[in-house]
């Protein structure tokens, strides 16, 4: 099952976001993401990171090259991930 | 009544300041040793409670849940659950959470719940956490949990009283509080609802201030900025490696010196003969040309020490991740790849950070390229003796810039192997993802720092005691029998075992500029590489006398060619001149097949580098 990120104007891939985006959790979408992981093993890491639904995200950072990693915020620490496994996860 | 050891393991999230309250509770009471068939760090202390009871703490690697992704989390898992080979089922547990982030600690706590076991919270660094405002309404935490909750600050005097108290109290009332284990891997639906649930538990019994640490973001806004960031990087490095060269300097001269007056000392004192010659010139002169790299090798680890605490890695690794991820490396690779810098061994080790097995083997087959603390005393020795003290551009020592040189190859040829590795086996694979947490900034404690010099000091002085000094007994040994016949002209050396094994290799070694006294050196080189320096000073020293040991540099600048120097610089760079690391990789990879790999494809850029270098040196004049 993948999700269309063009279905609602609001709604969108965290591995789409720009620094500065801040916005909350929508929903885990594992399938998404075109990682090594499997669809559930990546969404229960991104869980143990705290992206869960309804929490607060804001990209405060990102690399040099292809702006890849980015540094989040999700509440009240800060995670880096590749933009490849930020796609999982959709925000509004 | 005698009673016996009480069973703690210490438990908690990355970052949890788990170590530091280790450190605490138990101080220099520690026994560092692995876990038995896997090279997972069992780090266990013991401690005694105000009521006498005495107590085996265990620290635990860090893990978000008992899942098990890699090799440090099963053994997390195992530990807690009593399933590990040789450790019995814990007692307590003990978690840690950073009071200042209490989320995925708390989840995790509500996890570990279902083994059952006796568990009491910690809510560590209580101080930092008061500071930025963040109130816990402790009784609340705790009957939400339904575990005791104490608060403590590991890095502070008595911060450790209420939880000493409170593992008396659980103590006292037997293992009647252990319940059935019902823990089983948590699914997706399952993590969720146990982060829901914490984040409940959180809003109902914890104020969180409005602003976050502004000092963390601030820090951050320029260490992790794309171009300032990686800048700020390299200078970093840049000024650990001149630190390495310059500032040890004052140091090493003050423990040459030492070494120097003892050998005199024991030459005016010891009659001419065997025995003088084997304390001076095997002893004296061989281990002390390896301690005196002392300095050198506990500048590094203070940086390393330094950046860890600080929280300064998981950035470094963030910047890299994507520069690396060109070579074919991953991000968490940063980390025991700079470890590298100061040994292979523990950098080796710490590539168990890295759960993908692939890029695990990667960053295991080249760590051994970065320039380790024992390549120092080679590099220094013929630097000093060939590389006159200059300064480039006003402010550059031209010697620690031919330094900084040497790593970059290590550095280069590291990633030009990876890159190859990544091409030729892996093309098609997606690479493994990076995750990591960014912790907030801390003062590196003096305390915790000092501890980790002291413990890499001591296995330093331990192999030069140990290792170092038997393979200086056997060099001085083959430099000196069989003894010279009487009346013989030539220096003893030439009509020793050494000089015969010496000359058996070198027609094998001769393109690359090196002489039988090279090849002679490079055998017990083989054990540990900086025994190659101390050899060369025993072979010399037996060769051309006192005068000769005392200013070895000097005497390789007379005996060599430039080229050859140069030559034998490259080839440290590349060399598998250690049995430990080998051993590492062997253990680490569970099989030969991967160490032999290691061995031959260094043996054979080592050989191609030198033979290189030689013949441009030599092409330019400089053979």
């Amino acid at each position: 099952m993948t999700f269309d990120p063009h279905e609602s104007g609001s709604v969108r891939l965290l591995g789409n976001a720009r620094r500065g985006f801040a916005g909350t959790v929508h929903a885990l979408k594992g399938g998404n993401a075109e990682s090594s992981l499997s669809a559930a093993e990546l969404e229960s890491r991104l869980i143990e990171l705290g992206f869960v639904e309804g929490a607060h995200v804001e990209v405060l950072h990102e690399g040099l090259i292809g702006r890849d990693p980015i540094a989040v915020r999700v509440e009240n620490i800060t995670v880096a991930v590749r933009r490849r496994e930020a796609m999982a996860v959709v925000v509004i | 009544m005698e009673a016996a050891l009480y069973n703690i393991v210490l438990v908690g999230t990355p970052n949890s300041g788990k170590t530091s309250l280790f450190n605490a509770l138990t101080g220099s009471r520690q026994k560092v040793a692995n876990y038995p068939g896997v090279t997972v760090e069992r780090k266990q202390g013991f401690f005694v409670t105000p009521r006498g009871r005495q107590v085996s703490l265990i620290d635990l690697p860090g893990t978000y849940s008992l899942r098990g992704r890699s090799p440090d989390e099963e053994i997390t898992r195992d530990v807690v659950l009593g399933r590990a080979k040789g450790e019995t089922l814990p007692e307590l547990v003990l978690c840690v959470a950073d009071a200042t982030n209490l989320r995925l600690a708390i989840r995790l706590v509500l996890e570990m719940k279902h083994t059952g076991r006796p568990m009491v919270l910690a809510l560590n660094m209580f101080d930092i956490a008061k500071r930025r405002g963040v109130t816990v309404d402790v009784p609340a935490l705790s009957a939400a949990l339904g575990i005791p909750v104490v608060t403590s600050i590991a890095v502070r005097k008595g911060g450790t009283d209420e939880l000493l108290q409170l593992t008396d109290t659980i103590a006292a009332k037997s293992a009647e509080a252990a319940r059935e284990n019902d823990w089983r891997p948590h699914s997706v639906a399952e993590l969720r609802a146990t982060q829901r649930e914490a984040d409940r538990i959180i809003k109902e019994t914890v104020s969180l201030p409005a602003r976050p640490d502004t000092w963390t973001a601030r820090v951050d806004s320029v260490v992790l900025h794309p171009v300032f960031g990686l800048a700020i990087l390299a200078t970093i490095l840049f000024v650990m490696f001149q630190a390495v060269f310059a500032w040890a300097q004052p140091v090493m001269e003050l423990i040459a010196g030492g070494f120097e007056l003892l050998g005199q000392w024991v030459q005016a004192t010891l009659p001419a003969g065997l025995l003088q010659s084997f304390i001076q010139n095997g002893v004296i002169s061989g281990v002390g040309s390896v301690i005196v790299f002392l300095p050198q090798i506990i500048i590094i680890f203070l940086f390393i020490l330094l950046l860890e605490d600080f929280g300064y890695m998981a950035r470094a690794a963030f910047l890299m991740d994507r520069i690396m991820g060109g070579a074919g490396l991953h991000g968490r690779a940063f980390i025991p790849l700079l470890s590298s810098f100061a040994c292979a061994i523990p950098g080796i080790m710490a590539t168990r950070v890295i759960d993908n097995r692939r890029d695990r083997l990667t960053t295991i087959l080249i760590a051994p390229l970065m320039t380790c603390s024992a390549r120092i005393p080679v590099y220094t020795l013929i630097i000093s003796a060939f590389i006159p003290a200059k300064q480039v551009w006003g402010w550059i020592n031209l010697q620690g810039l031919v330094m900084f040189g040497l790593y970059v190859v290590g550095i280069t040829s590291a990633m030009a192997v990876s890159a190859l590795i990544k091409f030729f086996m892996w093309r098609d694979d997606a690479p493994a993802p990076f995750m990591l947490e960014l912790p907030d900034y801390k003062l590196p404690r003096l305390r915790s720092i000092a501890i980790g010099i002291y413990t890499r000091a001591m296995m330093f002085l331990q192999r030069a005691g140990t290792t170092i000094f038997a393979m200086m007994v056997l060099i001085w040994f083959l430099a000196s029998f069989p003894q010279p016949p009487v009346g013989a002209t030539d220096p003893g050396i030439d009509y020793s075992l050494a000089a015969i094994i010496g000359r058996f290799i070198e027609p094998v070694l001769a393109p690359l500029g090196f002489n039988w006294q090279i090849a002679v050196a490079l055998i017990p080189g083989m054990a540990a590489r900086e025994v190659a320096v101390a050899a060369l000073g025993t072979v010399y020293s037996i060769e051309g006398g006192k005068e000769a040991a005392e200013q070895i540099g000097q005497v390789l600048a007379t005996k060599w060619s430039l080229a050859t120097a140069l030559s034998l610089l490259a080839w440290y760079i590349f060399a598998p001149q250690c049995a430990s690391t080998l051993a590492v990789i062997k253990r680490e990879t569970g099989g030969w097949r991967w160490m032999w790999i290691t061995f031959f494809y260094m043996l054979a850029l080592a050989y191609a580098a030198s033979l290189i270098t030689y013949n441009i040196a030599r092409s330019f004049g400089a053979g």
